[in-house]
């Protein structure tokens, strides 16, 4: 029976979110369909943010455009001013320009287009906020039933079990055994990181409004984790770590006078935070990529004709479905994989003189 | 491509909200769980031990208590047993002390009667005495009347106490 209420509801997610893609092409029903731009247009960012649109009106929530232009000074203002891009305003306009497509730009004395300090609230931004903000409302509120209950009589059900289950099996599965015996220090950070991209990405699979921007499919945001983590890497890291960056023990012609073993060390601490950066962004924008091109299989399939369009709609359908568990699945893997890299670095970080371990 | 390249305006809105979030949630959120989680655990180790050795303390206790059950047991028949011997004794006692006093009792008894009976006897005799005296005085009172007789009488009775 669940199961089955699983099955509709999965159906009719699918079935709106496909809804969704078809409303919006609507208005372009005369053009040939450009797959590539339209599911660049959804993975990346925008000022606006787009819910459906109903026969040719594109229904869409404003937000707040905060703009430092070079001389005017700072703009705040909504986005409803742009109307959807066809209009310019105090000076600021949507580019349709190849160099800041669907960026705001200002226009120079001269007309060539110049990026602003931009701070606007973007759809992506917005999300962000949106979701750290029920994370902290969903954490603090687990916290709050601790605080309320004493240990010895009660122990938590349901979803605050669910949730302990969870940090815990972070706690014990990958930062104790990856940091090792200094792992309390950074289990706060650990956990907010993956309970922080987990959250994100699953808000990302939601297709209705308050989800499915694809937050950490932006290299912005994964971007500011990485630098997070690096920043915890190093600036916690021991002694001995930076002797091993600076002056490894490898026979000395590898050191000098070419420094080529610290060059690789110094290159090999960023590409660690780098790597972390790309993996994130890449699986979650791919994933949105493929659930949206496989929904876009059903606009193109239709000039193939009915029998071909309903086909290949029910194949479409299937496959997405099915491409969204698989993202169910990776929104969780991933957000493990970033929380056991960023504890396996801070864990090498924190590496004692190897005399000690000959001890042992 | 747009998608590579970082946009300020989010960089500095992620850094926001992701600085909030870690602040939050490493102040009030993950330390006070996880510490409830570890104490819990250090609670239910605790309870675990206790109870282990309660279990142990129980067996130590029943096998202590089948001891003092068998021992009692054990004195118990040892009393019995005495009590059997001290009741033989006391019975053996009783009929031993109850024969002397029979024995003593039938003897004192025999005596007395043996006495009753000399004293009886005795009266008896007495009686038949008189009896004999009166009964002669008759017949001599009555024979002295003629002389001849009462001289044979005299004569025979010298005899007789001659004799």
């Amino acid at each position: 029976m669940t199961y089955n209420l699983r099955l509709i509801l999965l159906f009719l997610i699918m079935f709106l979110s496909a809804n969704t893609i078809f409303a919006q092409e609507q208005h372009k029903q005369n053009e040939e369909l450009d797959v590539t731009e339209l599911i660049l247009e959804h993975v990346g960012d925008a000022y606006d943010w787009h819910i459906v649109t109903i026969k040719e009106h594109p229904m869409s929530i404003p937000l707040p455009v905060i703009v430092k232009g070079k001389t005017s000074g700072w703009h705040i203002f909504s986005s409803a001013r742009f109307e959807h891009g066809h209009a310019d305003y105090q000076g600021f306009s949507i580019s349709h320009s190849e160099k800041y497509k669907g960026k705001i730009v200002e226009r120079n004395a001269d007309g060539t287009e110049m990026r602003p300090l931009d701070f606007s609230l973007t759809k992506n931004a917005c999300s962000l906020l949106f979701g750290s903000s029920l994370l902290i409302i969903l954490i603090l509120s687990c916290a709050n039933w601790y605080k309320k209950r004493n240990v010895e009589t009660s122990s938590p059900k349901g979803f605050i079990g669910a949730m302990e289950m969870l940090i815990m099996s972070i706690v014990d599965g990958v930062v104790k055994p990856c940091i090792g015996k200094n792992y309390a220090r950074y289990t706060p950070y650990l956990l907010t990181v993956f309970f922080f991209i987990f959250f994100n990405n699953l808000l990302g699979l939601i297709p209705l409004f308050p989800g499915g921007a694809n937050v950490t499919g932006n290299i912005a945001v994964t971007g500011v984790l990485a630098i997070f983590t690096f920043v915890i890497v190093n600036i916690f890291g021991t002694k001995e770590y930076w002797k091993e960056i600076f002056n490894p023990n490898v026979p000395t012609w590898l050191k000098f006078p070419i420094p080529i073993m610290p060059a690789i060390e110094i290159v090999g601490l960023f590409t660690k935070p780098f790597a972390l950066m790309i993996r994130l962004f890449a699986n979650i924008l791919a994933g949105h990529s493929i659930v949206l091109g496989l929904t876009c299989i059903i606009f193109i399939s239709v000039s193939m004709g009915a029998a071909m369009n309903s086909f290949m709609s029910v194949l479409s359908v299937i496959m997405t479905i099915f491409i969204d568990v698989v993202e169910l699945l990776v929104a969780f893997i991933q957000a493990y994989v970033f929380t056991m890299l960023s504890a396996v670095f801070i864990g090498l970080s924190q590496v004692e003189p190897h005399h000690e371990k000959v001890k042992k | 491509m747009s998608l590579l390249t970082p946009d300020l305006g989010l960089l500095f809105w992620m850094l926001v909200a992701f600085g909030t979030v870690f602040f939050v949630l490493a102040k009030f959120g993950f330390p006070v769980i996880v510490k409830m989680v570890e104490e819990r655990k250090a609670f239910i180790d605790k309870s675990l031990a206790d109870a282990k050795e309660a279990t142990e303390r129980l067996a130590g206790i029943t096998q202590e208590s089948e001891k003092i059950l068998k021992q009692a047991r054990e004195q118990e028949l040892q009393i019995l047993k005495q009590a059997d011997e001290m009741r033989a004794k006391v019975i053996a006692d009783a009929k031993e002390q109850a024969g002397i006093e029979a024995g003593k009792l039938i003897a004192e008894a025999k005596t007395a009667i043996r006495k009753e009976q000399e004293l009886a006897l005795r009266d008896v005799k007495k009686e038949i005495a008189e009896l004999s005296i009166s009964i002669a005085e008759k017949i001599l009172r009555k024979n002295l009347s003629n002389l001849p007789s009462q001289q044979e009488l005299v004569n025979q009775l010298i005899n007789e106490a001659q004799n």
